[in-house]
């Protein structure tokens, strides 16, 4: 079963692949065909209400509703990308800075915010959304991502396991394990790096000496693909091309994106500490939404009443969260103790017990 | 969880490691959810021999190495349990485990939790524990405290060549993750496989009755609380003999209904002392059987050190004689004045 490929195809091109610019032009340097209007119309959406979701998130910490929110704004491109990439059947492993990926994967925003909010399980039935719950640990997922691409694949199913992860996790030893076990066993996994300069307030030259990301894959014996990660179309090409070498049998791919975090790691962050206002700005001139918005103009296929519709329909969503999240969460304490084994033991249950008591008694 | 086996055919007399081999067999050939991996668990047929010819048997895609990262073997198993199968991994020896410490203590033994028990994740990680087989460093680790203070983990350790095989089947058919102790000193001792399971799969049991003192212990230390037992005998004390086979959930019923009848326990285990397994059971015992204690719960365990090279390993492990020694200071004879508390204990000193 030994694939034999020629390595020379693994290193990443020296400039980042794009297919719509900063500008919103389509380029011509890459050999890749952009996305059918419809597709890059539905990035446009995904995009748009995805932002509109971020921010209301961000407010929700402000107002008390969410205990922390790691906001993804200026990585729009590669949570729609993504998503839009992949088929049902396949699997997603997310990281805490996934949210926008998810609610675009059709996940209700609320379940996506339940451990954010402050419970201690992650809102959503993996099962039902093939999605992993958002990994807090760095790295750890990717390593469930392999292991659940290779039982599929030794079911005979052409399920893909797509695995998110930040520049910082690629420093962590769990990713080396994913990469390494995922080339050796040829599992059908995508690895999506989206580089946003900063592991909190740690840039990117303090983790790596590596030239790009992406060159790390050659040395594990897989593709590694270096991308605008700000360009929503040419996300959702590679890693749909990512995914097809999974399904052909071709083992995995390692995918960096580049892309920038806009806003603080998270609201209880001061990135003012580490990086100033010029670099931020400098990498709002390479908005992903304003450049996918202007060349759907520019070939006619958006215009002004599509986009206030789209920012209407983002305007309902984050309303009907608001109003979702304002309402006090139901809170079981009793459940506490429901699932941490399938059948829960007599331990369990006489410490089950001891808090109804105490609540019982607190109550009369 | 799948069917438990209730019942095997007639296995006769095997080595704990022939025991372990047979269990995996048997567990493969009855689901084919069940996959093997790990270092050398294929051609080499493990370095304890415990995996020798499954794979030749059962196939590289049932039985398979794996390459050398352990926090890799025990996340590609969450992943692939997420998926349905149930994999048996091997951790080659005790302390190479620990790169695996995140992987088993913040997902493998969270998931069923995380997703309000969606995700179930029947893994069996199978870990050679224990020293007194002249290894060198890292390779003799008794790693038990850990995982038992870990909740979602069950952690069993079988004494006994016929429970080797009967535990492991019972955790292959566990639907929770199970932590599977070898105490590799005894790989190779013989007896008879039952054919039916001793016990249930988390009850302790009673090895050998007595009336005077409750030796408690699991794992490697079983034979020798037995010979302690014999020994025991000659000097008039009987004492009573509990494998605990379960580490947790922990089975205070048995424990306790002999620690009330004979009124003296003495835990032992090999692992440092310090916060170690048997300060658990001590202070439970405490709670629970206090009107009946004639003396203090005594410990006996290996010292508050890293595992000792193989010369000088036999001054750690608890001994026959250790064991006696702590039986004999359980007050049988109220007249002796115990010493106080010992000079240099005081860690400002």
């Amino acid at each position: 079963m030994t694939v034999v490929t020629p390595s020379a195809g693994f290193l990443p091109t020296t400039a980042p692949r794009c297919l719509i610019d900063a500008d919103g032009h389509a380029t011509s340097a890459d050999p890749a065909r952009l996305p059918d209007r419809e597709v890059l119309l539905e990035l446009f959406r995904l995009m748009s209400v995805g932002r509109r979701f971020d921010t209301q998130a961000t407010a929700l910490t402000k107002q008390g509703r969410l205990a922390v929110y790691p906001s993804a704004r200026g990585q729009e491109a590669c949570q729609v990308g993504v998503v839009t990439a992949m088929a049902q059947r396949d699997w997603l492993f997310p990281t805490y800075r996934d949210s926008m990926a998810l609610v675009s994967r059709g996940i209700n925003p609320v379940e996506v915010l339940t451990l954010l909010r402050g419970d201690w399980h992650c809102g959503y039935d993996p099962y039902l959304h093939r999605t992993g719950p958002q990994c807090t640990p760095l790295a750890t997922n990717t390593l469930h991502a392999v292991g659940l691409a290779h039982a599929a694949r030794l079911a005979g199913e052409d399920t893909v396991a797509v695995v998110l992860l930040g520049d910082g996790a690629t420093s962590e030893g769990d990713t080396h394990e994913a990469l390494n076990i995922a080339a050796v066993w040829q599992a059908p996994v995508v690895f999506l790096v989206q580089n946003n300069g900063y592991a909190i307030s740690v840039p990117l030259a303090k983790q790596t000496r590596a030239e790009t990301l992406a060159h790390k894959g050659i040395g594990y014996g897989m593709p590694g693909v270096l991308i605008d990660g700000n360009d929503a179309a040419m996300v959702h090409v590679a890693v749909t091309e990512a995914i097809e070498r999974g399904r052909r049998g071709e083992g995995p791919t390692l995918i960096e994106a580049l892309t920038y975090r806009i806003e603080a790691h998270t609201n209880a962050d001061d990135a003012s500490r580490y990086r100033d206002d010029a670099e931020v700005t400098s990498w709002l001139a390479r908005d992903p939404l304003s450049r996918l918005q202007t060349y759907l103009q520019d070939q006619g296929l958006l215009d002004e009443a599509g986009i206030a519709a789209i920012a209407d329909e983002g305007e309902t969503r984050a309303a009907r969260l608001r109003a979702a999240m304002n309402a006090d969460p139901v809170t079981d304490p009793a459940e506490l103790f429901a699932n941490i084994y399938t059948e829960p033991t007599a331990a369990l249950r006489s410490q089950a017990a001891e808090l109804a008591e105490e609540l019982a008694a607190e109550a009369s | 969880m799948t069917a438990v086996a209730e019942k095997a055919e007639k296995l006769g007399d095997l080595t704990m490691a022939g025991a372990l081999n047979r269990a995996l067999a048997d567990e493969l050939r009855a689901d084919d959810r069940v996959l093997v991996y790990g270092e050398d668990v294929a051609a080499l047929g493990g370095v304890f021999r415990v995996t020798d010819g499954l794979a030749a048997e059962f196939g590289e895609r049932r039985v398979f190495d794996s390459p050398l990262a352990e926090s890799g073997i025990v996340g590609t198993a969450i992943g692939m349990a997420m998926h349905g199968l149930r994999p048996v991994v091997e951790m080659q020896f005790d302390a190479f485990a620990y790169p695996a410490f995140e992987q088993i203590t913040s997902h493998l033994a969270k998931l069923h939790n995380r997703t309000r028990g969606r995700i179930t994740l029947p893994v069996v990680i199978r870990i050679p524990y224990g020293g007194g087989i002249g290894g060198v460093e890292h390779h003799c680790d008794s790693s038990e405290a850990y995982w038992v203070s870990t909740p979602g983990l069950k952690v069993v350790a079988p004494g006994t060549a016929s429970d080797a095989y009967w535990l492991l089947r019972q955790a292959i058919a566990c639907d929770d993750p199970v932590i599977f102790l070898e105490p590799k000193r005894r790989y190779w001792a013989k007896e008879e496989i039952s054919a039916e399971p001793a016990a249930q799969f988390h009850q302790a049991l009673v090895r050998r009755a007595g009336d005077d003192v409750t030796l408690i212990g699991y794992g490697s230390m079983v034979p020798t609380l037995l010979e302690t037992a014999d020994a025991a005998a000659q000097d008039g004390i009987s004492a009573e003999v509990i494998d605990l086979r379960s580490l947790s959930p922990f089975d205070d019923q048995t424990v306790v209904a002999s620690v009330r009848r004979t009124g003296r326990a003495v835990v032992v285990h090999e692992a440092s002392g310090f916060a170690g397994f048997g300060a658990e059971i001590a202070a439970r015992l405490t709670e629970q059987c206090f009107h009946q204690l004639h003396a203090p719960i005594g410990r006996v365990t290996g010292f508050d050190i890293p595992y000792p090279p193989p010369m000088l390993e036999k001054h750690h492990l608890p001994s026959v004689d250790r064991i006696l020694d702590a039986v004999d200071r359980l007050q049988f004879d109220d007249t002796v004045v115990l010493p106080s508390t010992p000079a240099g204990t005081d860690p400002n000193a």
